[in-house]
């Protein structure tokens, strides 16, 4: 997978401290996220691409071979529409 | 006393933030005594609920009515509701829906519009006609659009326009929704005034669900469309604003707070006011709000139900206002011992030659009458 993941439009990623989670917030309704979940779309900011997200989380959790876990999310996520991949020329 | 032992926190926090309207419609579910809450809260109270309801926990804010326009604070409180970390919602029919204003809540960080189509019994005509209403719409929907929110719009749907649905989705998308909502009309309040004119038969129901599902793969690609079924026509109580006190958290225009908008209804419950207590008091301490938590306040048939916890027993108001009697199963329930009620309702709207009485609009002085009417057979009963 490359290219820039970023939220879709309408939805508000945020930490809450009453559900002790990070959530999506979207017209009328939320997602609560596992910890894994956040992480990866704490990252998602439109500047960091597909590989800059991998590195990052791999050093940020002292991990390897993250990449499949990562892509399979944010394949999911994409075809829900929390997040857009935008490929090609960089954003 | 009968509450689950672990409450969490509400979800929504919905302002009702005003009962005037510029509309009257014949299905509005505000209280049909409406003329008598009517002293608002001020701006200082309603920023103290926003807080307090952040703070418990609720993370989506919609400020409805009335048309909650016509609060020339509001967008104080869209401001202070985002600053909050709320995910705003405003409900609205967009009259009186200014450039100016739209961008006073682009500033205040406004998340979402949903822009509904009220009056149907004229505005309908209108849309369908394309005459001024259809100008509105698309004026106000091209002003939404243009500052970047999606395009959310509800149509309640109802007898005396769910034979026009195909026309009214072709709009839709004309207008260049993204979302539809289609709701059938719920029989509460002004609504169940005017429930023999507003019920549509099953066969109506039926051809305008087969229609809708014909649009919804035309324009899969471009717009989401929700049918909301009428448990009436369903023959299967709905889990009521998802149980009660579980995910909603109503404040009405004068302070007294819900946990659903039309719950006011109901004798013998106390419901508190923001001017006197707290959002975390009222949430898990009330009374109100206590009263039917859980399923522990049951009684037969739902008591030994299986599907007790799925539904909840259904609707407490419309087992009030059908039964007489709010612990009771919600009628729509086929095990219901006063589903003969709704029976006969559906019955009636397949009748060619059923009565109708003429519809009853939502306004102030409607209100007033009705108000006097319910005191007068109180006093004679």
């Amino acid at each position: 997978m490359d290219g820039t993941p970023r939220l879709g439009h309408g939805f508000r990623f945020q930490w809450e401290p009453a559900q002790q989670c990070h959530v999506l917030l979207y017209p009328e309704g939320m997602i609560k996220l596992n910890q894994s979940g956040g992480e990866i779309l704490a990252r998602c900011d439109g500047q960091r691409d597909v590989a800059a997200i991998v590195a990052d989380l791999e050093a940020a959790f002292s991990a390897s071979g993250l990449r499949g876990d990562v892509e399979a999310f944010l394949a999911m996520a994409i075809e829900k529409r929390w997040l857009k991949l935008e490929t090609g020329a960089k954003a | 006393m009968n509450a689950p032992a672990k409450i969490g926190p509400p979800m929504w926090l919905l302002a009702e933030v005003t009962y005037r309207c510029p509309l009257h419609c014949v299905f509005c579910y505000n209280p049909v005594d409406f003329a008598q809450h009517e002293a608002e809260l001020s701006t200082d109270d309603w920023l103290r609920v926003l807080r307090e309801g952040r703070e418990l926990g609720a993370v989506q804010c919609g400020f409805s009515g009335g048309e909650p326009l016509l609060r020339d604070d509001l967008e104080i409180l869209i401001g202070e509701a985002r600053q909050l970390g709320y995910y705003t919602n405003l409900i609205t029919s967009g009259v009186g829906l200014t450039e100016a204003r739209l961008d006073a809540f682009k500033a205040a960080g406004l998340d979402h519009i949903q822009l509904s189509f009220q009056d149907s019994t004229k505005e309908i005509n209108d849309f369908l006609t394309h005459t001024r209403t259809f100008d509105l719409k698309q004026k106000v929907g091209e002003m939404i659009k243009a500052r970047g929110w999606p395009m959310v719009m509800n149509v309640v749907i109802h007898r005396l326009n769910i034979d026009h649905i195909g026309r009214i989705i072709e709009m839709a998308d004309a207008l260049g929704a993204e979302y539809l909502e289609l709701a059938n009309a719920q029989y509460y309040s002004w609504a169940l005034l005017n429930r023999d004119q507003l019920m549509p038969s099953r066969e109506q129901l039926r051809r305008a669900e087969a229609i809708t599902n014909e649009w919804k793969a035309k324009l899969a690609e471009r717009m989401r469309i929700l049918f909301v079924v009428p448990d009436y026509h369903e023959g299967k109580p709905k889990k009521c604003m998802n149980g009660w006190g579980n995910v909603f958290l109503t404040v009405t225009p004068d302070g007294t707070a819900l946990p659903c908008h039309t719950a006011r209804m109901l004798p013998g419950l106390e419901f508190p006011n923001v001017r006197d207590s707290s959002l975390r008091e009222i949430w898990h301490e009330s009374e109100g709000f206590n009263h039917y938590r859980g399923t522990g306040w049951m009684k037969k048939p739902c008591r030994d139900c299986d599907h007790k916890e799925e539904d909840l027993g259904g609707c407490r108001c419309q087992a009030y206002l059908l039964a007489g009697d709010a612990d009771a199963a919600d009628p729509v329930c086929p095990k219901s011992p006063h589903h003969e009620i709704v029976s006969a309702a559906l019955e009636n709207a397949t009748n060619p030659d059923r009565q109708t009485q003429p519809l009853i609009f939502r306004d102030p002085k409607e209100s007033k009458r009705l108000i006097e009417e319910a005191e007068a057979s109180e006093s004679t009963s």
